[in-house]
């Protein structure tokens, strides 16, 4: 094992606003990596900066073996990149798509076809190959830029909210494509994502809150350090339950989106004596094992947040609008 | 894992030659341009809506009421009807509107379509530039061209060096507008900008060009913006080529700069010349980064 991605101090600041706040991470060749955070915490500054599409303000980046501010060219040949928003071309074909990412990364002739019809099987879309992108659902434009991320055989893959807008199912099969080329090619892979459940997938999660890494480890081990179970209790009056649970059993719980968790080591047994001893009136009470949402608020103090809509946003939804509308 | 690691190695190496080269990238960036504009026939059909337009009813409307001598030496005399007078107008407002809409959709391309993709890639940004520019002035320069098919019905006729003459200066003028339109876009971060460009510059441009008009005789102010306009020397040449050629008096109407008649050779090379200029502004812009 061998470190692909390394990162020392990285800040990134546009005028007064610090984007990204000193972020250290290391990842390792084979890896598959989360970057889990709200919108505006800075995720995607962080993979344009290593991506070479930013230049940092401060710090170090190595990606592939190389700096990303002395040889931006050199970086870029030696990874792949899907981005949030779909960078296809709609009036070429699916296989015209790739043709042309072969010849702009130099893929020559031969080994470029050959390649080419590999990667439309593993994704499933050979029957497809030369039809319109126009014609693709979500799901498939996304194996598409799959595909074409890793035609020239990158060393790392950078999946910037790979899944983001697909209905559930449709995630849950880009992950079996992305899992099956990770075998296939040896790819890292290097993924930012606000769903939870997503970041299940990676072997090790960075959690990233307000521009700095807020915690790092395995979901198994940022899960642990929850201490145990986590009870959800709904009631009127939340700050008032809040201070009741807090005198009587010495535990702070925490209030978010109207409702109040409570991690204890023993749930189960904990629970009747809540439901029991608290003097106002619970309307639900669920009891869970920590998920990642749980870590998540307790690292940061709030649930996973989305930002007021950005100039990008809203120019985002006028194109869905836009697109939606021609079909 | 160790297989896999190999495998990228020995594909690597071919890759880190060229990429392609400069003028490959440019190549790419080009002939995506025209696959685009060859499958969206549609939209070529209706873009011709609007100078047809011009010709039919705005032409034929003025020229009822200006009379068939417009432009005569002489009252009497042989002259232009009016609808002969704007048809190299037209062709060039087609070509202005092309290359400058052309350039216009590089600012959506870049946020979410296709230009992501050649930004992030390990080529030349320039390219991406000089790419799209020559893209863009060839569409343009197709789309003014089609419009030589309604010669015979505005009574031109065309004679095959002619045709020559008009496509290398169609070229010239979608060349140079193509390169101010993708000038423009490398600075705008939203379509927000566009109305703009359109209210401020494109009309403009448009109106103080001599498709409409002629532009001799005109009060002082509007003479100098007139001869600031790079468009004005485009579209004269391929009037006084087209319309010249068919025994039309149109040299009167010729663009003079302190009474010296332009030739048309210098007309060609002030456009080539703004179009450089351009284009350098564009290659700069795109290979900035923040």
């Amino acid at each position: 094992m061998s470190a692909v991605i390394e990162v020392k101090g990285l800040v990134k600041k546009y005028g007064e606003l610090e984007a990204v706040r000193g972020i250290d991470l290391t990842v390792e060749q084979g890896e598959v990596f989360g970057f889990l955070g709200p919108n505006g915490a800075g995720k995607t500054t962080t993979i344009s900066i290593l991506c070479t599409l930013l230049r940092p303000t401060a710090g170090d980046a190595r990606v592939a073996g190389v700096d990303v501010s002395h040889d931006p060219a050199e970086v870029r040949r030696r990874i792949g990149l899907v981005f949030q928003d779909p960078s296809l071309d709609d009036q070429l074909t699916a296989r015209e798509n790739l043709e042309l990412h072969g010849r702009i990364y130099g893929v020559p002739g031969a080994l470029r076809r050959e390649r080419i019809d590999e990667l439309l099987a593993v994704v499933e879309l050979a029957d497809r190959a030369n039809s319109l992108v126009k014609t693709f659902s979500g799901g498939m434009k996304r194996r598409l830029e799959i595909a074409r991320g890793v035609l020239h055989h990158p060393q790392i893959l950078f999946l910037d909210e790979p899944t983001l807008g697909l209905d559930p199912q449709t995630r849950k099969h880009i992950w079996d494509y992305l899992n099956s080329l990770r075998k296939r090619e040896g790819v890292t892979l290097f993924m930012t994502t606000h769903y939870m459940d997503e970041a299940e997938f990676c072997d090790r999660i960075a959690i990233i809150d307000r521009g700095t890494i807020a915690a790092l480890g395995s979901p198994a081990e940022l899960k642990g350090r929850i201490g145990g179970d986590v009870i959800t209790l709904a009631v009127a009056d939340v700050p008032a339950a809040a201070r009741e649970i807090k005198e009587r059993f010495d535990i702070a719980p925490l209030a978010a989106n109207g409702t109040l968790r409570i991690e204890v080591a023993d749930g189960a047994s904990f629970l009747p004596r809540l439901v029991r001893e608290l003097s106002m009136p619970i309307s639900t009470v669920s009891l869970s094992r920590p998920s990642l949402d749980d870590v998540f608020l307790k690292l940061t103090g709030h649930a996973i947040r989305t930002e007021g809509a950005s100039e990008k946003d809203m120019m985002r939804n006028m194109g869905r609008m836009w697109r939606g509308g021609r079909r | 894992m160790t297989t896999a690691a190999q495998r990228t190695t020995t594909v690597a190496a071919p890759l880190s030659g060229l990429g392609g080269g400069f003028l490959g990238a440019v190549y790419i960036v080009w002939w995506r341009d025209l696959i685009r504009y060859w499958r969206d026939r549609a939209r070529v059909g209706a873009s011709l809506a609007q100078p047809l337009l011009y010709l039919v009813i705005f032409g034929t409307g003025l020229a009822s009421s200006l009379g068939g001598g417009f432009g005569a030496s002489a009252p009497g005399g042989a002259g232009v009807s009016y609808t002969q007078f704007i048809y190299p107008g037209v062709i060039s407002m087609s070509v202005l509107f092309t290359a400058i809409f052309g350039a216009m959709s590089i600012v959506w391309d870049r946020e979410f379509g296709f230009m992501r993709e050649l930004l992030v890639a390990p080529i030349d940004r320039a390219a991406i530039a000089v790419g799209k520019t020559l893209g863009g002035a060839t569409q343009a320069m197709i789309q003014g061209l089609i419009l030589l098919v309604l010669a015979p019905f505005v009574g031109v006729t065309l004679a095959p060096l002619v045709i020559a003459q008009v496509v290398v200066l169609t070229f010239v003028l979608a060349f140079g507008l193509s390169a101010m339109g993708v000038a423009l876009a490398s600075f705008m971060r939203s379509m927000q900008g566009f109305q703009v460009v359109m209210n401020f510059l494109m009309m403009p441009m448009f109106f103080l060009s001599g498709a409409l008009f002629p532009l001799v005789g005109l009060p002082g102010w509007m003479t100098v913006l007139t001869r600031l306009n790079p468009a004005s020397y485009g579209i004269d040449p391929i009037r006084r080529v087209l319309l010249g050629s068919s025994g039309f008096p149109v040299e009167r109407f010729a663009i003079s700069i302190f009474d010296q008649t332009l030739a048309i050779p210098v007309e060609a090379a002030i456009v080539l010349a703004f179009g450089a200029v351009m284009l350098l502004v564009a290659v700069r812009a795109f290979q900035r980064r923040d």
